[in-house]
């Protein structure tokens, strides 16, 4: 079940072959069929069985035939998207948004939480890059399998106390700790988030401040440069104050 | 024909699922920039979705700069969805759209959940928008009303060319874990499944007081819905919620819906509007 090719999206039903746990989170590999991986911190559209709208997932590894998402079972979408298991079927969209830039000099990863999903496969495209991790607890840092050779802490150590922010940085994580390796390093890339019901610029849902507008992270994002996130957290911060 | 709910697409940001509808009605245009409401603004429930956007969009005069005749490019009719908050500014805006040929039509936003309704009553308002253009009139209407069929007549003697039945249906819903609101503006609009037996109501009702096209909205997903919504007097049918998860959806919808209509013998959609009326309702033994 393919979207018409002449959309430009590219959606189709894939086969999952198969699930397994990372620590506290769950990996769901699902055969490629006709998508192609993207680059790294572009994101997918997967529709969790009996629901009304898809969930953005980043991809975290791409072997071949298959595209592998990292799962935190946090709320109903996700829960039901964990709960898939080998031969299940799952409608999954895209790649779709901005990714990482991969031209840097001196990459250094840096990664938090949920946040080391898109990591592992931008890893594998940059080659042999240092990586930083953080996590909240001992059971969280099991997850760092996915990324053998990187430089764990774990709270209340930060990463931002672990982190040369003379190097180019490419992070994903929790908000607070996207804001404080920008505030260290305004040019580091960021993947941000943010709920959506497209991932395509239909739906406006995922608008961020950036620039001084609310902008559609799908179309602008979710990779985004450290200066745009801290305007990013303003906004956010009002919102919730509100 | 087959077009897309307003808001639900941005037909210059996926421009190839915009070119499978047989018209793209465009978000709706203010007469000044909105930026729309703070984050968060759409939230899933079981039974559809929630949204507030809040009629973010540039307003009419970067519209009618930067974005119309990028649209006209598409190749389809468009229609311009506007909305105001007096009938000053629907006149207002009608006249602007009035002189571009790239304009098919206009769909008068009366029912947005999201924002403070307009002052003036649905008769002043469509009547504003009448003296101002010449361009077929759909009047999109509110399933909140009390007498929806009541109002569609309004518009009809108005001067609205048709109807578009319905928008979203005011909703809430709550943090899993917080109990809070999980939109940032408490209440959003709801559409998606919750909404088809809604605007099948709204539309059947519609179809017995007015002689207007009627584009039926509200949780289609198959061929199937699009077909109930036809024969319970839907001339077109509009698709919204169902765009997010399936761009495709278009070009299934329609395939779906002519396969519907062989089944049961028929080749146009024309040939099922209003079949429903027709049917007696088996009454039980």
């Amino acid at each position: 079940m393919r979207c018409p090719s002449r959309s430009g999206l590219r959606r189709e039903r894939l086969s999952v072959t198969g699930a397994g746990p990372v620590g506290p989170y769950r990996l769901v590999r699902v055969g490629r069929g006709d998508l192609d991986p993207g680059e790294p911190g572009q994101f997918f559209m997967l529709t969790p069985p009996g629901h009304v709208l898809p969930r953005p997932m980043s991809l975290c590894l791409a072997p071949p035939g298959e595209l592998a998402f990292l799962i935190d079972p946090v709320g109903k979408g996700t829960r039901a998207l964990a709960a898939l298991g080998e031969g299940d079927e799952v409608d999954v969209l895209g790649p779709l948004g901005r990714g990482y830039r991969l031209d840097v000099g001196r990459p250094l990863l840096v990664g938090g939480g949920i946040g080391i999903a898109p990591l592992p496969y931008l890893a594998a495209r940059l080659g042999d890059a240092p990586i930083v991790l953080g996590f909240r607890s001992e059971r969280h840092a099991k997850a760092a399998a996915l990324l053998p050779g990187a430089q764990i802490v774990v709270d209340p150590v930060l990463v931002t106390e672990a982190l040369d922010p003379s190097r180019d940085l490419l992070a994903c994580g929790p908000e607070p700790m996207l804001r404080a390796v920008a505030r260290i390093a305004p040019e580091a890339q960021v993947a941000w988030e943010a709920p959506m019901a497209c991932g395509f610029g239909a739906c406006y849902g995922c608008v961020v401040e950036l620039g001084g507008h609310l902008r559609r992270l799908c179309l602008d994002g979710p990779v985004l440069a450290g200066h745009e996130v801290l305007a990013a957290s303003d906004v956010s911060e009002r919102a919730a104050a509100a | 024909m087959i077009l897309n709910g307003s808001g639900c697409l941005d037909a210059l940001a996926a421009p190839g699922v915009a070119r499978a509808l047989d018209a793209f009605v465009t978000k709706t245009v203010t007469p000044l920039p909105r930026e729309g409401n703070a984050p968060l603004r759409i939230a899933e429930t079981e039974v559809g979705m929630l949204n507030s956007i809040g009629l973010a969009n540039p307003g009419i005069d970067r519209f009618l700069a930067d974005l119309l005749p990028g649209l006209a490019r598409l190749g389809i009719p468009i229609w311009v969805s506007i909305g105001g908050f007096s009938a000053p500014d629907y006149e207002d805006l009608c006249q602007r759209l009035d002189g571009r040929v790239e304009v098919a039509a206009i769909e008068l936003n009366l029912s947005c959940p999201n924002v403070q309704a307009p002052d003036g009553g649905v008769t002043e308002l469509v009547a504003s928008a009448r003296a101002a253009t010449a361009k077929p009139l759909y009047a999109k209407l509110s399933p909140a009303l009390p007498d929806v069929a009541a109002v569609a007549l309004a518009a009809e003697r108005a001067g609205a060319d048709g109807l578009t039945l319905v928008n979203t249906i005011r909703g809430l819903s709550l943090d899993e874990e917080t109990l809070a609101p999980t939109l940032s503006t408490t209440t959003g609009g709801l559409s998606g499944p919750a909404l088809r037996p809604v605007a099948l109501a709204a539309v059947h009702a519609c179809y017995s007081a007015s002689t207007l096209p009627i584009v039926g909205v509200g949780g289609v997903e198959s061929g199937r819905h699009a077909l109930e919504l036809i024969a319970v007097g839907a001339s077109s049918v509009g698709i919204g919620t169902i765009l997010f998860r399936d761009p495709g959806a278009p070009a299934r919808v329609r395939a779906e819906l002519a396969s519907e209509l062989a089944a049961i013998g028929l080749s146009d959609p024309a040939e099922a509007r209003g079949l429903a009326r027709a049917q007696v309702a088996l009454l039980p033994v």
